[in-house]
This record gives structure tokens, C-alpha cells and sequence, in this order.
């Protein structure tokens, strides 16, 4: 473990206790930080075993099953999970892919190209935005979105693209499109705030060499700024994919609470978050109260599955790049 | 010459014996949120009356059930009445029975959005059924037109709104399903929260009536103080004497009346009742209360509560929108409350 390298008056070899290493700050802090490190982990053991102890009655009934079938039927104790996962990824997959353009190009904007001010003030306000609470963004949803969603996207979006499956079927604006929209506006500032941060880091000798060299603006940015700050602006991406995933109040106001399948993206859904949430509290009887906390358990699960899934790709594809 | 210490000291006796010298008891309570204002408004006026401190969290019948089953709270609350499974797990988890007190009456009534309809329209059995399974699809379906002549119902299709979560009204709705249509009791059944064949889930009254207004041609399930506080536009239900029937406190009332016998252990659905002026979907909410308290003042206070519930407390009710309890019920009950220890 630690070496034991405080001078110490009077260190006797063999002699030298718990206390005598401790006189130096740098082993004190070293260990309180480390208690610290090690709470946090304890904490989601903990969580993973209650977790895990209190779905034992699910897993015995329905074992992997559960991640496959898709009847949910509190009343007649049948319960598989697979609607929600569903609902969980394409909502999040929905929201990451209209968050990201436009997260990533807004950071560009505001730490290349914007004047300063402009930039402090938009940064300000967007990061606001990350503060709302969820169940706003909810009423947001529900009493602005849906309106705007019905009117002006939909139809447009069922006269040219309604032959496909992805948006055939009525609209009665709960759906998976709008629940997506509703979490790409909450993940938004989360990818703003921290990927300008990190483009703003990089470093300027890089930017100046570059435009030494006759590269313009653009070229730079693309170029040399972006990759040199891809690694936190994955990071970011991650950071909106996690709340994306576990996000409840929002998502269940305008996702529609149906259990479902169906490929539309019109279609009312729902999601792993959402279920647990509506039916919670009600539920009695130890299968379904059982089966609730199962879904939280895969949840937990999908997330780091996402999350490994996603960083494998990064190592895999920054391989490729000529390092110094 | 006295000193400040026997000064103090006589001031404080002087003040300890100006103040009653009974402590007052608290009363924990969890349950139904369908009942929680009046029951809110009960124990803010008990609270002079009787001595008694008593607290309520609306966390939903589920949990009202689970709480005081397992015995950490002093009473529960329920829309639905306790199945036989609940009240022997009750009884084994606490070695003696727990008595439901039905304290007041409440309704759920069918609320809907339809394009050029501004009045009233009338729904059978068959036609609520029928919409809620899925098998009607269009709000000009002859089983609805039938029942609504003088009004012209469009091509429109129907949306169904119900509950995202486990609530008390979904299961007086369920109930009420079940009793009227044998396909919808064999393929979903009553309970809190079920499987629905059709439509979307909304959050609270507030979710379902806020959607309901934004989507043309849906149809939903409230509470009837919801409906009338909000001035939602709501149905007739024709009753099982054929009568089509508004909500509201005189028929609900009627419905508990209409009832033929109250059973000892007042476990009773009284959805698709009969008899003039009576509402079918109507439901009684009921108060858990154990058979017997190891601490005996918090007995006492309890059943010196309930009796001033059924009773003076019935008073306050229909202010609030509840319906009172009938007075046959209110006499049965004062003997059960006698059984408690």
C-alpha cells in the first residue's frame, strides 16, 4: 500500500503504527478521499443488492423470460418487460439523435464563433435550461409541444414519410415523437454546457498552428479542435444519454402510458422509468410489486450496457487515429 | 424571602396546572387520495373535539393497504375494499383482524371531448363496454347513436383515456365493466391498475382531462367532484332499472341506499345498482382500522373519531362534494365500532 515515506523524528523500524503514518497530510488526505471514493461505490452495491433481493420473487416466476415477453397484466399476474425496454431505447435514441446535432453545433457556435458576450449570455441561458425541473418540461410538453407537434409536424411529416411504418397510424399527440422531442429540449443544455467547455480548453497554440498553416475557420474547427476535444465531448453525450434513459415525469406525461410494440413512432408508448413511476405506489402483491422493481434492476442494467457498448465503439474508432 | 429558584419554580407549577392535564394522542394514518380532503378536513375539526392529533398521507390505496398491514401506520384508507387474500395476509402478519368503515361515497363518470357535441349524451352499458374494450371503434356506432336520437354524432374515431396509474376510480370503473359486460370480466377484470385493450394512459384527473381537451373525439373516466369542480361536460349511465342517470349526490347516494344488504363486514361493490335515480358507477370508500390496538388510548381515540365521522362528521360532506352515507349503514356501523379494542 502507501510507502512509507514520511520523515519521521523518531521512526523505528517495525515500530511504525497506524498513527505514526498518519502524521503526514498527504496519507490523511489520501485516505479520506479514498473513503469517499469507497462510499459512493458502496452506495450503488447497496442499491444493486436491494435492488436484486426485492425482484427475487420476479426472477424466480419468469427468469430471462421477462426481458422477452411483452403482456403486462397486473391483475392477472403476467409481466414482461419488453414494451418498456422498447419505449426506453427509442425515445432515447430519438432524442440523442436530434440533441447531438444540434448540442454539438450550438457548442461550436458559442466557443468559436459567437462574440464573446453573446456567448457568456446564451451560455447563461441554456444553461438554465439544465436547472427546470423535469415535471415542467412535462407541462411544457403537454400544453405547448403536443399543440405544436399535431399542427405543424405531424402532418408534414405523414404527407411525405406516412407510407413507411415509422410514421403510419393515427397521431394523438402522446407518442414516442413526442416524448423524444420533449427529452432532446431536457438534454440539450447538457451537452451545450460541457461540450463548450471543453472546446473552449483546447489549447490555442493548436488553433494558431493551424491557421498558421492557411486552414480556415471552419477547417480548424473541424479538424483540429473537434477531435482534440472528442473525448469530453463524448463524455457529455453520455452524460445526456443517462438522463435521457432514466428520465420519469416527462416522459410519462407525453408518451402515452400504453404498453406497446409497434414500430410508429406515432404511436403512444411507454417507458422502464414510467411504469415504474404510475404504478408503484398502487401496487399490492408481492409479484407485481416484485415485478416493478425487476424493471428497475434491467434499467439499471440497460444503462450500463448502453454505456459500455457506447465507450467500446470510441476506444475502437479513436484506435484508428494517428496518435503523437 | 424567597429566592428566584422557588420563584421560578412556583411559576412553572402555577403554568403546568393552568394547562389540561390529559397529553394528547396522535393518530398516523396513510391511504386513499379520492377521500383525502374530506378526511383532511375531519381531522383539522376532531383535532378540538376529541383531543386528538391526527395525521393522513394520500399515498394511494395500495399503499394505504400495505402500510397498515405491515403496521406502520394506525389506520389505512381504500377505494377498494379488501380482497379475502389481503385480509388473511392481515390477519396472519398481525394475529387479529382489521375492520373496514365505509366513511363516505364517491362516483366516477364518463367525461368526453366530441366534435359538435355541446349537450348531454346518454351511454348504455353495452356502448361503455364496448369502448373501453375496443370494439367500438367510431362515436356514430349504433349502440351510442341509439341511446342519443336527437343528437348527431360525427365519423369520428374514439379515443380512450384511462389511468397511466393505480387508482381507486380505475378500479370502481373496472368493477362497474365487469359487472355489465361478461367478455370485458373475462379478458381484464377489476383491480387498480389493469391491462386495457385500448387507448392511452394519463396521469391523475388532471392528466386524463387535460389530454381529453387537446384530442378531439376521446372519451375518459374521472371522479365526479373532479368533473363538477372542473365543469367538465359528463354522461348519463342508464342503470340496471333502464333509467339513464346524471351523477351527482342525491344518485349516489341512492346507489349506497339502493343497496340490499350491507354485508357485516361491509365489503360491498355497488356499481350497476337498480332503483329510481340511482347512479350505477357509484363506490363506497372505506377507512382500515384494526381489530385491536395494543396502546388503548390510541383505541379509544380512534373509535371516538369514527363516531364522530359517521355521524356529525357527515354533515361536513356534501360541501365538499362526497355523498353521506346512508343511515342504515351509519347504525351497522356503530356496532362494529363497538368491537374494537
Amino acid at each position: 500500500m502507501a510507502s512509507s515515506t514520511i520523515a519521521s523524528p523518531v521512526s523505528r523500524p517495525g515500530n511504525e503504527g497506524l498513527l505514526a503514518r498518519l502524521r503526514g497530510a498527504d496519507q490523511v488526505s489520501y485516505l479520506v478521499t479514498l473513503a469517499c471514493a469507497a462510499a459512493i461505490f458502496v452506495v450503488v452495491a447497496l442499491i444493486v443488492q436491494e435492488l436484486w433481493t426485492n425482484s427475487q420473487p420476479a426472477i424466480k416466476a419468469f427468469g430471462w423470460s421477462f426481458l422477452w415477453t411483452s403482456r403486462w397484466d397486473p391483475n392477472g399476474g403476467h409481466f414482461g418487460a419488453l414494451p418498456f425496454i422498447y419505449g426506453t431505447c427509442v425515445t432515447s435514441a430519438l432524442a440523442l439523435l436530434i440533441a447531438v446535432p444540434l448540442g454539438v453545433a450550438s457548442a461550436i457556435f458559442l466557443a468559436e464563433m459567437a462574440p464573446p458576450k453573446l456567448s457568456n449570455l446564451l451560455t447563461f441561458l441554456i444553461e438554465l435550461l439544465a436547472a427546470v425541473p423535469s415535471v415542467i418540461y412535462g407541462l411544457l410538453g403537454i400544453f405547448v409541444l403536443l399543440p405544436l407537434i399535431r399542427s405543424y409536424v405531424v402532418p408534414p411529416l405523414k404527407g411525405a414519410l406516412g407510407f413507411t411504418p415509422l410514421f403510419e397510424g393515427n397521431f394523438y399527440g402522446v407518442s414516442f415523437l413526442s416524448a423524444g422531442l420533449v427529452l432532446a429540449v431536457m438534454i440539450v443544455p447538457f451537452i451545450v454546457s460541457v461540450s463548450r467547455e471543453v472546446l473552449l480548453a483546447v489549447p490555442a497554440e493548436q488553433r494558431e498552428a493551424a491557421l498558421a498553416l492557411g486552414a480556415t475557420k471552419w477547417e480548424t474547427t473541424w479538424d483540429i479542435v473537434l477531435p482534440n476535444a472528442r473525448s469530453g465531448i463524448f463524455g457529455s453525450i453520455f452524460l445526456a444519454l443517462a438522463r435521457a434513459l432514466g428520465e420519469t415525469m416527462a416522459v410519462t406525461m407525453v408518451i402515452g402510458n400504453t404498453p406497446t410494440l409497434k414500430a410508429s413512432l406515432l404511436s403512444p408508448g411507454y417507458s422502464i422509468a414510467a411504469v415504474i413511476a404510475n404504478e408503484f405506489a398502487e401496487a399490492s402483491g408481492d409479484l407485481y410489486v416484485s415485478s416493478l422493481i425487476l424493471a428497475g434492476l434491467v434499467l439499471f442494467g440497460l444503462t450500463i450496457a448502453i454505456n459500455a457498448l457506447a465507450r467500446i465503439l470510441i476506444l475502437a474508432t479513436s484506435q484508428r487515429v494517428a496518435t503523437p | 424571602m424567597e429566592t428566584s429558584v422557588s420563584t421560578l419554580l412556583r411559576s412553572f407549577g402555577a403554568l403546568a396546572l393552568a394547562f389540561p392535564l390529559t397529553a394528547q394522542v396522535g393518530l398516523t394514518g396513510a391511504g386513499a387520495t379520492f377521500p383525502a380532503p374530506i378526511y383532511q378536513k375531519w381531522f383539522a375539526a376532531y383535532q378540538s373535539v376529541g383531543n386528538v392529533q391526527i395525521n393522513y398521507q394520500p399515498i394511494g390505496s395500495g399503499g394505504g393497504i400495505k402500510a397498515i398491514t405491515e403496521g406502520t401506520v394506525d389506520f389505512g384508507a381504500s377505494d377498494a375494499a379488501l380482497t379475502d387474500a389481503q385480509l388473511a395476509a392481515y390477519k396472519t402478519k398481525n394475529g387479529h383482524d382489521v375492520f373496514l368503515f365505509p366513511t363516505v361515497l364517491g362516483a366516477a363518470v364518463p367525461t368526453y371531448n366530441v366534435p359538435g357535441v355541446t349537450g348531454q349524451l346518454n351511454f348504455t352499458p353495452q356502448a361503455l363496454a364496448g369502448i373501453f374494450l375496443g370494439t367500438i371503434k367510431k362515436w356514430n356506432d349504433p349502440e351510442i347513436a341509439k341511446a342519443n336520437p336527437k343528437v348527431s354524432l360525427p365519423d369520428k374515431d374514439v379515443l380512450v383515456i384511462h389511468r397511466a396509474e393505480g387508482s381507486g376510480t380505475t378500479y370502481c370503473w373496472t368493477d362497474y365493466l365487469s359487472k355489465v359486460s361478461p367478455e370485458w370480466k373475462s379478458k381484464v377484470g377489476t383491480n387498480a391498475s389493469v391491462e386495457w385493450p385500448t387507448g392511452v394512459g394519463a396521469k391523475g384527473n388532471d392528466g386524463v382531462a387535460g389530454l381529453l381537451k387537446q384530442q378531439e373525439g376521446s372519451i375518459g373516466y374521472v371522479e365526479l367532484i373532479y368533473a363538477v369542480k372542473n365543469q367538465l361536460p359528463y354522461g348519463k349511465v342508464k342503470n340496471k332499472s333502464g333509467e339513464f342517470v346524471k351523477a351527482e349526490l342525491k344518485s349516489v347516494t341512492a346507489a349506497a341506499a339502493a343497496m340490499k344488504d350491507m354485508p357485516a363486514d361491509f365489503r360491498v361493490s355497488i356499481v350497476d345498482g337498480s332503483g329510481p335515480g340511482v347512479y350505477p358507477i357509484s363506490t363506497f370508500t372505506w377507512l382500515l382500522v384494526p381489530a385491536h390496538y395494543s396502546d388503548s388510548a390510541k383505541g379509544q381515540a380512534m373509535k371516538g373519531f369514527l363516531k364522530w365521522a359517521i355521524s356529525k362528521g357527515q354533515d361536513q360532506v356534501e360541501s365538499l362534494e362526497y355523498a353521506k352515507l346512508p343511515k342504515t349503514v351509519v347504525a351497522q356501523e356503530e356496532k362494529q365500532i363497538a368491537k374494537i379494542q
